[in-house]
């Protein structure tokens, strides 16, 4: 392939996975069932989501208790009423951990995520092993990744089969009654909004 | 709809090739229909760029993990829900 591709990784990708994607891009290219402009918005599309809407959706949602009413009620509403764009095929739903319910999320089948939110899920959501793990054994998958729900906190596991893409909205880390909106998302982790891990309040300094 | 929130249903066994969206691990397993999704062209049929009408209705059904694993070792009342489409129930009548 002589032309260069503008979103070549500089790093120089080399594994025989990305050489096929980039043979299999530059057929769809040249049978015109893609433009470049096409391809060049999907990555766009990615680029523009991240872990940080969830945050910024969770943190609303803890100060704002009407918000959080839209947020568990229609996913897609809330998410636009903060700017974001949720369009996607998929549903959107959001689920409320509690002193009760502790939720996870995985998707057994594929790599199901809320990408219309989120972008591209971390390759660890993707694993064989956390996608056979969550399911079967869900504390242990948690319990790895630092968190063990209290005692007496029932475990919810999503499995996001079909056409529902879900968010955990965690609890708010007790001791930040001081935290501004902004201080509050950034407690709110990728981890967090998966439900292998839980909020935490900053370390008191001083 | 054929089902409604609260009754019981089983995960029929079907061993269909290609595209599913029912993962093995439910199959044979009875829970229950935690609610109704909504109704949504069949995923089966639109992976291999058929239209997948008429839409499916699809339906969130929990299962106790003490009835999903014979060695789960959590609390008795952790569950899981998974989004199943109609096809793939029926009705479950026996006790477990």
């Amino acid at each position: 392939m002589s032309n260069h591709h503008p979103h070549e990784e500089t790093g120089g990708t080399t594994s025989p996975y990305a050489a096929r994607i980039r043979a299999i891009e530059a057929l769809l290219l040249e049978k015109g069932v893609l433009t470049e402009p096409e391809v060049q918005d999907s990555i766009s599309y990615m680029e523009a989501r991240s872990p940080a809407n969830g945050a910024k959706l969770v943190a609303r949602a803890w100060v704002d208790e009407d918000f959080k009413e839209l947020l568990l009620s229609d996913g897609k509403a809330a998410a636009s009423e903060l700017g974001m764009d949720p369009e996607h095929p998929a549903e959107f739903v959001v689920v409320e951990n509690t002193p009760e319910v502790h939720n996870l999320i995985v998707c057994t089948l594929c790599s199901c995520y809320p990408r219309a939110i989120l972008g591209r899920p971390p390759d660890w959501y993707k694993s064989f092993a956390y996608r056979s793990r969550a399911v079967r054994e869900p504390r242990a998958v948690m319990r790895e990744f630092g968190f063990e729900p209290p005692e007496g906190v029932e475990v919810l596991v999503h499995d996001s089969t079909a056409d529902v893409r879900y968010l955990v909205l965690p609890m708010r880390p007790p001791a930040t009654e001081d935290l501004s909106e902004e201080e509050l998302a950034g407690l709110v982790t990728r981890d967090s909004l998966v439900g292998v891990n839980v909020p935490r309040a900053p370390a008191r300094t001083g | 709809m054929t089902f409604e929130p609260g009754d019981r249903v089983r995960v029929l066994p079907a061993e269909k090739p290609g595209h599913v969206r029912t993962p093995d691990y439910v199959k044979r397993k009875a829970g229950w229909v935690e609610a109704v999704v909504g109704a949504f062209p069949n995923p089966e049929e639109l992976a291999y760029g058929l239209s997948g009408l008429p839409e499916r209705p699809l339906y969130r059904v929990g299962f106790l993990q003490i009835d999903l694993w014979d060695d789960y070792t959590g609390p008795a009342e952790d569950h899981l829900y998974a989004d199943i489409y109609e096809h793939w129930l029926e009705p479950e009548r026996g006790t477990t």
